[in-house]
């Protein structure tokens, strides 16, 4: 008896003492990184043969190839979402209001299916190359020289298109809130916009870049399809030949888990840069009323094309490859099947934008009221699945529910006689638990960008008045996060609505998304069948877009 | 007070377990099917079963992870019949211990003994052969061997897909398993020189290099032209199909290199009785040539004929070293993949 007391007092303490952000924190991040610890257990149960045997090979190559491409998104996806947000927020030229929201168009293509419309419209058989033909006369394929999107140049290149709005979408959002006190420092100073650019705008902008760019380099670690389809060899290509060729599934996790180290090195060191700076707003955004400059001439000109070029490409190319192959379809192409599977995706895809946006806040919040260094890390642990593939955080969720699920089941056959099936991974349940341990990393990012930007003056002053912290989350906090949270939300919910691989591993019978559904037809490299669906999958991740851009334009005129 | 809480969990777990999914997936009527293959294309076969049989089936198309779900799944598991392609993936689910063995005098009077597994863990359905594909135009040679590929009179005129491809590990595999790892490295590294470009992109990728002109000799399965032929919704690829030749390498010598597709009973098949229907079912020659007509594969049956398409391109006399000798050097191929930096 002694035992049970000891710990309830134990619990009463931490809830007296105020313990209980950081006790709950750890609780949920435990339940987020779960699939992490499988993979750590998995990866003990063998031995060091596959990464040995690899380490002399291919390994040094694929680390190299995975660190150029990194390197090459951050420049050009950053440049990108940088350039854009900049243009749109301080300046003014034709077409500013249809690009504010046309510039997260490219968010709603899958990067499967940019890689592969990109690869058809770029192909020696795709429009481009046949224009180039006819204007050059040529025939065969060594007549000319024709760059290779099927490289790591062309990765970089589809990658950046489809996931630059990340980074436009954090930048803007700082920018909006703090870029215009900036701006006028800067012109009272007598600086040029280029320079106010470079020397305000941008160190002010640091640490909404560097979000925007890690969940880029995120995405970019995790993917394997569009990998896979434009032969650019990463580390991910490696742990699914161990994998899958060498049957090494423990190898595979031991290199999965290298990859994630990596990946926190990389977030730790950004920390690390910007470890003295603190970014917090003291005023109220609604008071800073700025007229945005004019540009005319060339100026205007060369800014509409800057923002046109990222959406055309992005967004434009996908489309009218797609709308061609659905135009192809359209007398076949809609079924039952079809529609059921969207209205599958969007139910899943929204509960799980509701559960991991309400984690995140609680994460997020639990950081800022007892920010010790440990909540902090249970945080990071939490959101850093969103750099490994989906199938392999798939495996390290499967393998733990589905044992709990046989448990339960032969407890209740031993008492009861009653077999309870595969209690969880039987039902959706487990996909909707991979989405939100998939994407937290996008919903925390944005919401603790979010609270960051609310001075903690607030916090105090609220306490001053008795206001417990529920209450001043619920009255005063939460208000304020809205943006960030509605931008969370979509965000996520555009995510999972995209989500393929991990669905494709635990989906049970009778559950079919729209990705799964486009995979069924493009798996022998028959997409031109899913042209419809992807269409269609396309066009409802627009809709949360162009929300997305109303709850902006809200939030700023 | 104990039990009184037991059984409150129990009434709740089972009433979570009626709303989620049926607590058992034994269903007299019913077989369920974990599949490698693409539904569309096995649907025909399967409405032809449940035509016959009155038997309904359901179909979880799955990609890589299907041994260790199978494995987490246990006892509970709703599969009875996986459906596969390649070797080294019918292999992983015997090696798994995730299937069971069949014994059934019909099957085994269909699948001749090199296409299955000796203990009745898995069966071979279809075969596809991996063969030459050459211009038409550029191309003068009518025949072929795998060891000429590595010839450099081809300098930078082969194109091939990934190397790491579970359908080029099971060639190199071939290779490995008919004249030793010595000489397949030395091969392999001939081949990489005389490629064209970086392997990128699937089989038909490569038929279109040579529709181009990037390459004059790509590496391929059949059935992808009989796909291509047969493509309605994107006729641009009949031209690329139409550009190409199919050289059945080693007609002479060995063999061509054959992978299988196939078939296994899992191991905690709810279902057993009418998974068993299925398998012997899908072994007729009937429904082997049903399948091969939608997959463009040789069936394996010898009663049963290919489809006029797939028999357009010729006669195919297959190496008869037993498949399972080949799979064996499945990870050695991997790992002679990655040592000559054929993806380079």
């Amino acid at each position: 008896m002694a035992k049970p007391t000891a710990k309830s007092t134990k619990t009463t303490a931490i809830l007296k003492n105020g313990r209980w952000p950081a006790f709950g924190a750890g609780l949920v991040a435990l339940l987020v990184g779960m699939p992490i610890i499988s993979l750590i257990v998995m990866a003990a149960g063998g031995d060091l043969q596959s990464l040995i045997a690899l380490s002399s090979t291919v390994l040094p190559k694929a680390a190299w190839t995975t660190l150029l491409l990194l390197i090459g998104l951050a420049i050009i996806a950053g440049s990108i979402g940088a350039i854009s947000a900049w243009l749109t927020c301080f300046f003014e030229f034709p077409g500013r209001k249809i690009f504010t929201w046309a510039l997260m168009l490219p968010l709603a293509v899958p990067t499967y299916i940019s890689a592969y419309t990109f690869t058809e419209f770029f192909t020696f058989t795709g429009p481009v190359q046949s224009l180039v033909r006819q204007i050059g006369g040529f025939g065969s394929a060594r007549e000319y020289w024709f760059p290779e999107i099927r490289s790591l140049g062309g990765a970089v290149l589809v990658l950046s298109l489809v996931l630059y709005p990340y980074v436009y979408l954090s930048v803007r959002a700082l920018f909006v809130v703090q870029g215009r006190r900036g701006i006028e420092a800067g012109v009272m100073l007598g600086a040029n916009q280029l320079r106010i650019l470079t020397s305000i705008l941008l160190p002010l902008a640091r640490p909404a870049l560097a979000l925007g760019i890690i969940l880029v380099m995120m995405e970019a670690i995790n993917d394997i399809g569009a990998m896979e389809y434009l032969g650019v060899q990463t580390l991910t290509f490696s742990i699914f030949s161990i994998w899958v060729n060498q049957g090494d599934a423990a190898g595979s996790a031991q290199l999965a888990l290298v990859l994630l180290f990596l990946m926190l090195t990389l977030i730790g060191f950004e920390r690390w840069i910007r470890r003295k700076q603190r970014f917090n707003d003291t005023r109220q955004s609604s008071q800073l009323l700025f007229e945005r400059i004019k540009l005319s001439g060339w100026k205007a000109f060369g800014a509409t094309i800057l923002c046109l070029v990222p959406v055309g490409l992005g967004f434009g190319v996908p489309f009218i490859i797609l709308g061609n192959y659905a135009s192809r379809y359209l007398t076949s192409g809609f079924s039952q099947r079809m529609i059921e599977a969207l209205t599958t995706s969007i139910i899943l895809a929204a509960i799980a934008a509701l559960i991991t946006v309400v984690l995140a806040v609680f994460l997020s919040y639990a950081v800022r009221i007892r920010g010790t260094k440990f909540t902090g890390f249970m945080v990071r642990f939490a959101s850093v699945g969103y750099a490994l593939p989906g199938t392999i955080i798939a495996l390290g969720i499967f393998l733990p529910i589905a044992n709990f699920d046989n448990f339960v089941d032969a407890y209740m056959r031993q008492w009861f006689g009653i077999s309870t099936g595969l209690l969880i991974t039987g039902s959706g349940a487990t996909l909707i638990y991979a989405y939100v341990v998939r994407f937290m990393a996008v919903a925390e990012g944005s919401i603790d960008a979010g609270f960051k930007k609310i001075s903690p003056n607030l916090d105090d002053a609220a306490k001053c008045f008795g206001y417990s912290r529920w209450q001043t989350l619920r009255i005063i906090l939460l208000p304020l996060l809205k943006p960030a949270i509605i931008t969370a939300a979509l965000l996520v919910f555009i995510d999972s609505l995209k989500e393929l691989s991990a669905t494709l591993m635990l989906r049970p019978f009778g559950i079919e998304t729209t990705a799964i559904y486009i995979h069924d037809l493009a798996s022998r490299g028959r997409i031109e069948q899913a042209g419809i669906a992807s269409l269609l999958l396309v066009l409802v991740g627009i809709i949360p877009v162009i929300i997305l851009s109303r709850s902006m334009a809200s939030d700023k005129d | 007070m104990k039990s009184t809480i037991r059984w409150a969990i129990a009434a709740v777990l089972i009433g979570i377990s009626t709303i989620t999914a049926s607590p058992t997936f034994a269903n007299n009527n019913q077989v369920n099917i974990y599949s490698y293959r693409q539904p569309e294309l096995i649907a025909p076969v399967l409405n032809a079963f449940t035509e016959e049989t009155g038997i309904e089936t359901r179909v979880l198309n799955l990609r890589d992870g299907m041994v260790e779900r199978l494995k987490a799944e246990g006892i509970n598991s709703p599969a009875d019949v996986i459906l596969t392609v390649d070797i080294g993936r019918l292999m992983d689910i015997k090696d798994g211990g995730v299937t069971q063995p069949v014994s059934s005098t019909k099957i085994n009077a269909n699948i001749p003994e090199h296409y299955r597994d000796p203990d009745g863990n898995w069966f071979g359905l279809t075969l596809r052969a991996r063969v030459v594909l050459a211009s038409k135009e550029r191309v003068e040679q009518d025949s072929i061997t795998y060891a000429e590929l590595a010839d450099p009179k081809w300098n930078e005129r082969i194109c091939i897909r990934s190397g790491q491809h579970p359908y080029n590990i099971a060639l190199i595999a071939s290779i490995i398993a008919n004249e030793g790892e010595e000489r397949a490295k030395e091969w392999l590294i001939g081949l990489k020189n005389n490629l064209a470009r970086s392997p990128v992109g699937n089989d038909r990728a490569q038929v279109q290099g040579i529709f181009s002109g990037e390459c004059d000799l790509a590496i391929g399965y059949t059935y992808y032209m009989g796909l291509m032929r047969t493509n309605k919704n994107n006729p641009e690829q009949k031209d690329w199909e139409a550009s190409v030749k199919v050289l059945f390498p080693d007609q002479n010598g060995r063999g061509t290199h054959v992978n299988v597709s196939g078939m296994a009973m899992a191991k905690n098949a709810p279902n057993q009785q009418n998974a068993l229907a299925l398998m012997e079912f899908l072994s007729s020659p009937k429904a082997q040539e049903i399948y091969a007509e939608q997959v463009f594969e040789y069936p394996i049956s010898p009663d049963a004929q290919p489809s006029e398409i797939t028999k357009s391109y010729g006669e195919l006399v297959a190496d008869t070293l037993p498949i399972v000798e080949i799979a064996r050097w499945r990870a050695a191929a991997s790992l002679l993949v990655d040592q000559v930096g054929f993806n380079d």
